[in-house]
């Protein structure tokens, strides 16, 4: 197998290069990851991140042949003899495949991404029926892997003002539990001409998320909310 | 992050490092459930689910820590939901339970207990995100991409008061100071060749304890899951047959009724795993090579599939080619989880021999989770039993730290002068070294020795192979060199300090596997198949020094109830 791997080290380097690497793959390597820690056996400078490697921690997202994924849940077989791998688009690099992921996790945390229930916590558990239940399904499966927000133009643009696509999944996820009681506050904090609004139904976002979620109707679902709210 | 918890409400100043982003640690790989006696589908008790933890663990659990644990369950499991944690739900609105091996009604009856408190198949991954949702609303402070290294101990008193850390980022060396200091830092599955674990599980805690002069509890208990995907490794869970799936050998029959005619499938891992090996053993394996069995749950029907496995049903197709709503799963049993560890009483305090105490307290020191022995999974975990571990000792070890924080002077000791030096001396050596050994080429021989000499079931000559071959591998692991150079995310180098920690890991798991001689739990001898109650119901302490090993006795008395006594164990 055959890859071209961008390079980058702070160090060492001027500026980033690609560099071409080929391996002998065995009937155990299935994913990329598998490829990648070959890679990483004939030279141990290559730098990425990994650690479930069962597509569930989100550590290995990055760009494969122009598509952010996770390397891990990606089967060699399904790709081309030749694969071009980059760091997720749209972050600053530290080194290699490693992006400096700290303005996604800051757009993560501004929507208070914890319950907020001012009653008293009963004795035991709150009561929540399996419908309201279900609201919950295809939000609260997200890894913060990045491979959606890294992929919209809209964060590219203004990652510094606009929430991106798991950070308004993330949003939508408190809102749509039936147990949080700060819908309103919450709203508050999006009705803006960035933090919400910037999303322009690209839905590059739905293309890429390796869990298959729908960050794209959730922000629509929030969206309908401030609608409802305003008449 | 459940004890940093406790600190943050207390008004502590607390710093949580992790060599990734906490979200990314491998509890997030937890599947299957939590166990908490709510009696929301069955009738339950502490009492019951204590007796099944103290006979899950072949009477080698610390009756104290596991009647502890049990009475606290539904108390942490009803904050968790509190929190926020997005559990099934029962047609009535409580928390979806469902069966687990081992866990049974009425002290062992042939009825099982629905305990597991489940989010679908996905509950550590829920339980990991909201206990660091938690921590954010709480202004908990994480330093992110920051390795621990070496503890650093008061010469006087033994004291631990502080760290050395590296940030990976930038390549620093800083020390820490700390009143306290919590070890959480998980297992170290990669010791074998074949692992649910993830890369990350490398046993950083255990070495940082091992180097600082402090012993390892019970370190040849590994478990075996039962089910990993063949070839991959990868976990499917337990809860897969708590929902009713279960095992077939090549001629499509139900072995496990055979080994364990009341629970059958659902008995506990170390057993269902014995008897699937014994399978494969005695020629009745699926596949070309008969190398593996097969999970079957397509009669489960695509709605309770896809409702409450539905991460099961995506590993299944990405890592075995298979969709288990028609075929079954290729699957084979699987290092998971290391019932060993740092040893610790029930507040998390770790404890260690001095003078004529075995258990004397290391002040400024605690562990919890995977790294720490308690010791409640004794010779063999529960399943469910470990994301409870974590809240209950959490969030107890996080009470004791007030509390300890609180008596404390209020300026912090000073730390040695050459507090730093072991970690620099570590490093050092790594930056100067341009030849000798590939980290990658002793850590694969240092997998296949375990693999091969310390597995399922362990062989006397291997042992003592697998002892002289770890040795050999500790001495080459003293020679390992990497090109990469870079302060900057020096992955290289991280790989190499982890693999210091896995030498400790691994010597430490074959040194106590030959050691004793017995069959109990997850460790199961040829030559010594049956339990040993007069000679071994103790606790192993492997200390590195001398590579030389210590025993203390087993708590059998609980806090108010009756001992439990030790029976034959069948399911």
């Amino acid at each position: 197998m055959k890859l071209s791997i961008y390079r980058y080290d702070p160090d060492l380097d001027a500026k980033p290069y690609m560099k071409d690497y080929e391996v002998q793959l065995e009937d155990s390597d299935r994913m990329l990851l598998d490829a990648l820690v070959k890679v990483k056996t004939q030279d141990d400078t290559l730098a990425f991140r990994r650690s479930c490697r069962e597509g569930v921690c989100g550590s290995d997202a990055m760009n494969v042949n122009g598509k952010n994924r996770l390397a891990c849940v990606t089967k060699i077989a399904e790709l081309p003899g030749h694969v071009t791998i980059r760091p997720l688009p749209g972050l600053p690099v530290i080194r290699d495949l490693i992006v400096d992921m700290t303005q996604f996790f800051k757009q993560y945390h501004s929507i208070k991404p914890y319950l907020i229930n001012a009653d008293p916590p009963p004795e035991r558990e709150r009561l929540q029926s399996p419908p309201e239940r279900e609201e919950l399904n295809g939000l609260y499966e997200c890894i913060l892997c990045a491979c959606c927000s890294t992929s919209c133009p809209s964060f590219w643009w203004n990652p510094d003002k606009f929430v991106g696509p798991a950070g308004l999944l993330q949003a939508y996820r408190f809102i749509a539990d039936t147990r949080d009681q700060a819908t309103n506050e919450r709203l508050d904090n999006l009705e803006d001409p960035y933090r919400l609004f910037r999303c322009h139904t690209i839905m590059n976002c739905v293309d890429v998320c390796p869990k298959n979620l729908n960050p794209t109707k959730a922000i629509n679902h929030i969206k309908e909310l401030l609608v409802k709210r305003s008449v | 992050m459940r004890a940093a918890l406790e600190l943050a409400r207390a008004d502590l100043r607390v710093a949580v490092l992790s060599k990734v982003f906490p979200t990314r640690s491998h509890t997030v790989a937890a599947q299957g459930g939590i166990a908490a006696p709510l009696a929301n589908s069955t009738e339950d008790n502490w009492h019951w689910h204590m007796y099944d933890t103290v006979k899950g663990a072949d009477y080698l659990g610390d009756q104290d820590a596991i009647e502890y644990m049990c009475r606290r369950a539904i108390e942490v499991v009803v904050e968790l939901e509190h929190m926020g944690m997005p559990f099934d739900r029962l047609e009535n609105g409580k928390i979806y339970q469902r069966p687990f091996g081992g866990h049974t009604q009425d002290y062992g009856s042939p009825k099982m207990a629905m305990r597991s408190c489940a989010a679908a198949d996905r509950t550590g991954h829920a339980m990991l995100h909201t206990l660091y949702q938690q921590n954010v609303r709480a202004n908990t402070q994480f330093l992110v991409e920051w390795m621990a290294l070496d503890l650093i101990r008061d010469p006087q008193d033994g004291a631990v008061v502080g760290v050395t850390a590296l940030e990976m980022e930038t390549g620093e060396l800083h020390i820490l100071q700390a009143k306290a200091v919590l070890l959480a830092t998980g297992g170290a599955g990669r010791i074998y060749w074949a692992t649910t674990n993830a890369f990350i599980c490398t046993g950083d805690g255990l070495g940082m304890a091992a180097r600082a002069g402090l012993p390892l509890e019970d370190m040849e208990f590994w478990q075996f899951h039962p089910t990993g995907v063949a070839g991959a490794g990868v976990l499917i869970t337990e809860g897969v047959r708590g929902e009713g799936g279960y095992l077939l050998n090549k001629s499509g029959e139900r072995f496990m009724e055979r080994y364990a005619p009341n629970a059958k499938d659902l008995a506990s891992r170390d057993v269902v795993s014995r008897a699937m090996t014994t399978e494969i053993k005695e020629g009745r394996g699926v596949g070309p090579h008969g190398d593996h069995l097969l999970l079957k749950l397509d009669h489960l029907g695509p709605e309770v599939i896809n409702l409450r496995l539905p991460g099961i049903r995506e590993i299944a197709m990405k890592f075995a080619n298979v969709d288990p709503i028609r075929d079954p799963i290729p699957v084979i049993p699987t290092v998971h989880y290391q019932m060993g560890g740092v040893p610790t009483n029930y507040m998390g305090q770790v404890v260690a021999p001095e003078g004529n105490s075995k258990e004397a307290i290391v002040p400024g020191l605690y562990a919890v989770g995977e790294a720490a022995c308690v010791s409640v999974h004794g010779a063999n975990r529960l399943g469910t039993n470990s994301l409870l571990d974590l809240v209950v000792f959490g969030k107890s070890s996080g009470e004791q730290m007030v509390k300890d924080i609180a008596a404390q002077p209020k300026a912090s000791r000073n730390l040695p002068k050459d507090g730093g030096d072991n970690t620099r001396a570590r490093l050092a050596r790594l930056d100067s070294a341009n030849s000798g050994e590939r980290v990658v080429d002793v850590l694969h021989d240092l997998r296949r020795t375990m693999q091969a000499d310390c597995g399922v079931f362990r062989f006397p000559d291997d042992l003592r192979n697998g002892v002289s071959k770890m040795e050999e591998i500790a001495r080459r692991g003293e020679r390992v060199f990497i090109t990469d150079k870079s302060k900057v995310f020096n992955t290289a180098r991280v790989e190499a300090l982890e693999l210091e920690n896995l030498i400790e890991t691994a010597m430490s798991t074959v040194v106590s596997a030959e050691a004793r001689k017995e069959s109990r739990g997850a460790h199961t001898r040829e030559d010594f198949p049956k339990r040993d109650d007069q000679n071994w119901m103790k606790h192993t302490l492997w200390f590195k020094e001398g590579n030389r090993l210590d025993y203390k006795p087993v708590h059998q008395r609980p806090l108010s109830v009756e001992t439990m006594q030790p029976k034959v164990r069948t399911y």
